[in-house]
């Protein structure tokens, strides 16, 4: 039982990883992987924040006659890391209005069976030349 | 200024890619780019001398004292690896603006030299950087930057690729994340070298393992190890001609640089080989990789996949040098980093040079061009040889050192399948002389002129670059060396 509710925090971490990595994986829809990437990478970021409690101190903000602080630290990093996620989100989803435009399509099957299509039909257009 | 080298290094890249908004004509961008890089290749090349002769140098960022501050830390292996990236990086920069006038439309040309910038000064960070953390953003950097480039490519199937690889990379990066994670949370830091002393007393517990195999999985997928190469055939075959002969160069080197830093260099050999079977997994993976990726890139009809395929193997290569963990074993792996570098920069390089005059590399295309466009396939009949590995050549010299390190091990067995590994090179590579030089030329077919002086100038520089290490291998040997030993003074 301890092993559950004390180590809450990483069961929550887990659990979120392992929703966002099955979204990648079975979905088709390139908005939904996004999503997916996103949850996968927000459980991570969970991780680091929560790793940064220290039990029975306050927020790392000096005031008089505190002695215990959480650590700051984790925070800090997981910021950088909240923009880099932003980042590839905006580019995922630049991507796929792109990808919207060339294909017609946001289905992974669909843009795959395009691809090979093409592939097919350049040996064709090769052969009668 | 001397003393600030390391910083420069990065700063010098970072700062020249806004900079290109200000100058915005793409043919001024293009030598602000040409002189912000040969920089970067300038201070790599005289921080390798200053390693060479005074051994590691620590740079503070902002005078802050490491492990507090952010330390950037030059010993002769990254230094080695940086020079190779901003080496090739120049000298693929030569020939860039003639290769995107026809790939690229003018309104994007100058974001191209930006992006191009931004995934070089990522390249150099996760090189010059000391710190854990460091690494993650500048891995970031250079892969945000790499996902647009690839999506540059004139085919749409380009932007698949581009979208795959973003999705791949990502959760590498992420896998990368939790492990840094994991061992700032066990030690309480994320100095390396303060990592490297810290982690030996907590290697026992289950959380650094953890770390470890999360770490390790996150570099394999930008690695493209096999199993995890997926990403890395169509993102070099869709992608303009330039970014490929860049990244086929540098991209896997940094990834590879990561695996040694952390595998030897902070875990600790005792740790990595040890208490985990890595060695045995990564010959597994590094010999599968060598004879599947060969084998399909036989039966490729584009040439920019065959060379892709086979850049998958070659990293196989380095991987079974890296799984021998000795001395021998790493200075191969290196010098067959530095000498990858050199051979597909140049074969890429020249295939840059094919889409400019014929617009496609598919292997149909390149009957008669032996004739036509003499000086070029010259270049990648030289660069073919190099990478089967003929005397003479640089690929010789890597594949030598890496049987006689495992000779010196013992295993006869693996040196022979190196071998036979190379002899499906000469498959590959024998396709395409046969179709240039023996076949007539497609009738009907504009006669195809040389390439321009733009794209002759590099290809020929990385051609004799892979020849002249190939006859006097003292400097990189010697350098190769040295950097295998600095990785393992550290363990010892």
């Amino acid at each position: 039982m301890t092993m559950i509710l004390g180590l809450y925090n990483y069961w929550i971490v887990i659990v979120l990883m392992m929703i966002g990595f099955y979204i990648i994986i079975s979905h088709g829809h390139l908005i939904k992987k996004i999503i997916g990437l996103n949850i996968f990478q927000t459980s991570v970021f969970i991780f680091y924040i929560s790793v940064g409690k220290v039990e029975g101190a306050t927020a790392p903000i000096w005031q008089e006659g505190i002695l215990l602080y959480s650590n700051p630290l984790p925070h800090v990093l997981i910021l950088t890391a909240i923009v880099v996620g932003i980042a590839t989100t905006a580019l995922g989803l630049a991507l796929i209005v792109r990808i919207k435009e060339a294909y017609g399509s946001v289905d992974e099957d669909e843009i795959q069976s395009m691809d090979n299509q093409d592939v097919i039909s350049q040996e064709k257009e090769h052969q009668q030349c | 200024m001397l003393a600030h080298l390391p910083i420069l290094q990065v700063i010098v890249p970072l700062m020249a890619a806004p900079t290109c908004l200000i100058l915005r004509k793409p043919k001024l961008v293009w030598l602000f780019t040409l002189l912000a890089s040969s920089l970067a290749f300038i201070i790599s090349i005289l921080l390798l001398q200053q390693v060479m002769q005074t051994g590691t140098i620590s740079y503070e960022l902002g005078g802050w004292s490491p492990p507090w501050g952010i330390e950037y830390r030059i010993d002769q292996l990254n230094a080695f690896i940086a020079l190779i990236i901003s080496g090739v990086s120049t000298v693929v920069l030569l020939a860039a603006q003639t290769s995107i006038e026809k790939e690229i439309p003018q309104e994007k040309q100058t974001l191209f030299y930006i992006l191009y910038l931004l995934s070089l000064t990522g390249m150099l960070g996760i090189l010059t950087t000391g710190d854990a953390f460091n690494v993650f953003v500048f891995l970031e950097i250079s892969s945000l930057s790499a996902y647009s480039l690839i999506a540059l490519g004139k085919d749409r199937r380009a932007l698949w690729a581009s979208f795959q690889y973003l999705i791949m990379g990502t959760i590498g990066a992420t896998f990368i994340l939790i492990g840094i994670g994991l061992m700032y949370q066990m030690t309480g830091t994320l100095n390396m070298a303060d990592l490297a002393t810290r982690l030996p007393e907590v290697a026992e517990s289950r959380t650094i393992t953890t770390a470890y195999v999360f770490f390790i999985v996150g570099v394999c997928l930008k690695l493209a190890l096999f199993p995890l190469h997926f990403w890395l055939p169509n993102a070099y075959t869709y992608a303009p001609s330039i970014v490929t002969a860049f990244f086929a160069a540098t991209s896997t080197k940094v990834a590879a640089y990561l695996l040694i830093r952390f595998t030897f260099s902070i875990f600790g050999i005792s740790f990595s080989f040890t208490t985990l079977p890595m060695e045995t997994l990564f010959l597994i993976l590094g010999l599968l990789g060598i004879f599947i990726a060969s084998t399909v890139a036989i039966y490729q009809d584009n040439i920019k996949h065959v060379f892709a395929y086979s850049s998958v193997a070659q990293v196989g290569y380095m991987i079974v040098g890296f799984s021998l963990s000795t001395h021998a074993g790493l200075t191969a792996m290196l010098l067959h980093m530095f000498n990858h570098a050199l051979m597909k920069g140049a074969l890429f390089l020249a295939l840059a040079a094919i889409v400019y005059r014929v617009g496609s590399t598919r292997i149909a295309d390149f009957q008669g061009l032996g004739r036509q466009m003499p000086l070029t396939m010259a270049a990648i009949v030289v660069g073919g040889l190099s990478l089967i590995g003929v005397p003479l050549t640089v690929g010789f010299v890597s594949k030598w050192y890496l049987v006689v390190a495992v000779i010196e091990k013992g295993w006869w067995w693996l040196a022979g399948l190196v071998l036979l590994g190379s002899l499906l090179a000469v498959i590959y590579v024998w396709r395409i002389v046969e179709t240039a030089y023996f076949k007539a030329p497609i009738a009907g077919r504009h006669p195809v002129k040389e390439a321009p002086m733009a794209f002759l100038v590099p290809v020929w520089l990385l051609v004799s670059a892979n020849v002249y290490f190939g006859i006097d291998t003292r400097l990189s040997v010697e350098v190769a060396t040295a950097a295998a030993k600095s990785v393992f003074g550290v363990v010892q």
